[in-house]
């Protein structure tokens, strides 16, 4: 059989591969650029239909309870108006890169969608995200978000490009029964490092099945490893990621190894899971799936939105977490001031710029982020309120015991440097990470290789030695 | 050109162009993004820069892109030119000798990996070598213990599961091959006293020689394409140790949204596939007087 089939082999098998693929993937893509752009598209008198893109996750199904009430309520007030829900299941990573890739094209483009604040700024550079400064300024609601809550959708030109649909913080997570059970009095709040250290080894001693300290780290759970991990250990040295006021990006600092080490000696002892579970990427899921629940995992740093798991109508109901969990605040390093660190991101809302129908889109946005919704989202998936009306809820105050430890962080909280080369930065830091956690590198080497890294990805003239 | 032969000519003319539209423009294209900063979002993604051969100059100061292209090769050599290829030829060999019936278990045994669809052979895989995989749970039942396979020696694991998946297809080719094979040949070199080996290395493969040239050439490049396996399997980790470059490319492309890197990656894989297939080219050519 070998004869006939070789031309038609070689010709097949040779451009076939995945790399040809994906190419056919982006070129069609590309294409489409280029043939619905110059097509004049009519306005359609009647019939016009909103496509809404976000992410559905198994774990969290709020927002996806938003959208639906939101539509019904645009819907009714529009006749003739039809909203497409199109959630996309995927992980965040995942998310992003295929909203990008319907962003690049005119007839994948989504009216409105749901966006990751860190990379509002990345996106208005590609010419994805509508700026919303005319339609916030007749949409009364838009007073009652805080200040911070505004700036997180404000890109570099001043503009304001999406609206934020709440925001979190991150603390030390722990199980109050595992914590007693190795002699450690609770309520616990480490002063520095070494305090975490300390009680990690304490416990691991009284019982070396439990996973004593658990900081994500690697590749596999992206984002988290630095929002949950790496930048509370970065942020409580003296050093960051990024000078804001010199704007450029810090290499070299003695606080980047020191964070590194720091994960190291965790992972070196095992005090924190093993370095195959944290490259797994669905490690999160056994943390508050299994591990909490089981009394299997003293403390993790995870973020103020961990309730929503557990709460009733939650992807791992456990219905005596509000006795058996505490939380507590990272510490600095050496318990220097402000004495604790936390981390902010949140999501927001965008119309993009293709939209054949932007008025409607803003509409649909702000129908979402109501009181009623916001309310509701914010209850439902844990979130700091952004909506001051919101915030002063009995209701949302009631949501949790933990609402209050968690909206206090915020004094304490750091924002990532959301500059457009930011994502690439954050892959970055992941990589060193997992070598350190892995054995590959040493801090030292580890951090060397973030430092090329960044020069390469900025530019020599917007880093910083320090 | 008569009007006759092109005439004759006309009829391909339609497959012609689907191939170019389809197969040549897509890889043009990919040629064409190697040479710029295209990303998937930020201002390169409104507005590509022509970046020369930046792209190309930085696979080479980088450790990812010299570690990747070593691993496709060990991979490729390892699990198609010497697990498929090897097993499927020995296979193909002791089923010649074997009853019909034994030889159509072994067949339809074989066979069943090669039909399984890609992603679906990939969680098998990933079943089977995972940390609580079936693996481990024989290995424990024999009183040992288990290691994590997947992460402590990643290679090999997508090495013998890409044997596993892929040696039916050389059985296949292998056993047309000898059916072809004279028996009166082999009977003569019986007649003159030459042991089983000597009527294998001198009789029998110099007459096949065509089909293992063949069967290399598709299976190098099926083999070099592989992505799914690998990327359900271990996702190209931990750090890097079994980044192949298909793995590579779609990782810089898509995961770091970087389409000029990974589309820079993806020609050097297309060149490396050419390269391969130009070698087992030559083999089939200088057989032939």
């Amino acid at each position: 059989m070998g004869r006939p089939m070789k031309l038609a082999g070689l010709t097949s098998a040779a451009v076939k591969p995945a790399a040809a693929k994906f190419a056919a993937m982006v070129s069609v893509a590309a294409v489409l650029v280029a043939a619905t752009s110059c097509s004049p598209t009519p306005e359609a008198a009647e019939n016009k239909t909103l496509k809404i893109v976000y992410q559905k996750t198994d774990a969290s199904t709020a927002l996806d309870a938003v959208m639906q009430e939101a539509k019904k309520e645009v819907e009714a007030a529009n006749s003739g108006v039809t909203v497409e829900l199109q959630p996309i299941q995927a992980n965040d990573d995942d998310y992003g890169t295929k909203l990008a890739l319907a962003q690049r094209s005119a007839d994948t483009a989504p009216d409105v969608f749901y966006e990751d604040t860190f990379k509002v700024r990345s996106d208005v550079d590609a010419g994805y995200l509508l700026k919303l400064d005319s339609y916030l300024a007749n949409w009364d609601d838009w007073s009652h978000f805080n200040d911070a809550a505004k700036a997180a959708g404000r890109a570099d030109d001043g503009s304001i490009y999406a609206v934020p649909l709440g925001t979190d913080t991150r603390a030390i997570w722990y199980n109050k029964a595992v914590l007693q059970k190795a002699g450690i009095p609770v309520p616990w709040q480490p002063r520095t490092w070494e305090d975490i250290l300390t009680t990690a080894r304490a416990v691991k001693a009284s019982d070396p099945n439990v996973i004593a300290f658990n900081m994500y780290a690697g590749k596999g759970t992206g984002e988290g490893t630095v929002m949950q991990g790496f930048y509370e250990l970065l942020y409580g040295t003296d050093s960051t990621l990024y000078d804001e006021s010199a704007k450029k990006w810090v290499v070299g600092s003695q606080g980047f190894t020191d964070s590194l080490a720091f994960l190291k000696t965790l992972y070196d002892e095992k005090l924190a899971v093993s370095p195959a579970e944290a490259l797994d990427a669905n490690v999160w899921k056994k943390v508050f799936g299994e591990w909490f629940p089981q009394g299997k995992l003293a403390a993790t740093v995870e973020g103020s939105y961990t309730p929503s798991f557990w709460q009733k109508g939650g992807a791992y109901e456990w219905a005596g977490y509000e006795q058996d969990m505490g939380v507590a605040m990272f510490p600095t390093r050496n318990g220097q001031d402000p004495g604790g660190v936390s981390m902010s991101g949140g999501w927001t809302l965008a119309v993009g710029v293709k939209s054949k129908n932007p008025d409607l889109a803003f509409q649909f946005l702000s129908t979402a982020l109501n009181k009623k919704n916001a309310l509701s989202y914010d209850i439902n998936n844990s979130q700091i309120a952004v909506r001051t009306d919101v915030a002063s809820e009995a209701e949302y105050l009631a949501a949790n015991p933990f609402v209050k430890d968690v909206s206090d962080l915020v004094a304490v909280t750091h924002f990532r440097p959301a500059t457009a080369d930011y994502p690439r930065i954050s892959t970055a830091v992941q990589v060193a990470t997992e070598s350190v956690i892995t054995g590959k590198q040493s801090p030292e080497d580890a951090a060397a290789e973030y430092d090329a890294t960044v020069r390469k990805i900025v530019g020599e003239d917007r880093v910083l030695e320090k | 050109m008569t009007i006759r032969r092109f005439l004759r000519f006309l009829p391909v003319v339609p497959s012609i162009l689907l191939l170019l539209l389809f197969l040549l423009a897509p890889v043009a294209w990919s040629f064409y993004a190697s040479f710029t900063d295209a990303a998937l979002s930020g201002k390169a993604a409104r507005d590509p820069q022509w970046v020369g051969a930046d792209n190309y100059v930085r696979m080479f100061s980088e450790n990812s892109f010299p570690l990747a292209a070593w691993l496709t090769v060990v991979f490729v050599v390892a699990s198609a030119v010497i697990g498929q290829n090897v097993l499927g030829l020995l296979i193909a060999l002791l089923m010649t000798r074997s009853r019909n019936a034994v030889s159509a278990l072994v067949g339809t045994a074989v066979v069943a990996a090669w039909v399984l669809p890609e992603i679906v052979a990939a969680f098998a895989a990933y079943a089977y070598f995972n940390r609580d995989g079936t693996l481990n749970q024989v290995v424990g039942l024999l009183g040992g213990q288990g290691l994590d396979w997947l992460y402590s020696f990643p290679l090999v694991a997508i090495i013998l599961a890409n044997t596993w998946r892929g040696t039916a297809f050389s059985m296949l080719v292998y056993r047309a091959a000898l059916a072809e094979v004279p028996r009166d040949i082999a009977e003569a070199a019986l007649m003159d006293g030459a042991r089983g080996w000597q009527r294998l290395a001198f009789i029998t493969l110099p007459l096949i020689r065509s089909s293992i040239a063949t069967n290399l050439m598709l299976i190098t490049l099926q083999t070099l394409a592989v992505f799914t396996l690998i990327w359900v399997m271990t996702a190209g980790g931990p750090a890097g140790a079994s980044t192949t470059l298909p793995v590579l490319a779609y990782q810089e492309a898509f995961k770091f949204g970087d389409i000029g890197y990974g589309t820079a990656v993806a020609s050097v894989l297309i060149l490396l596939g050419m390269v391969f297939g130009a070698v087992y080219v030559r083999l089939l050519r200088e057989q032939r007087p």
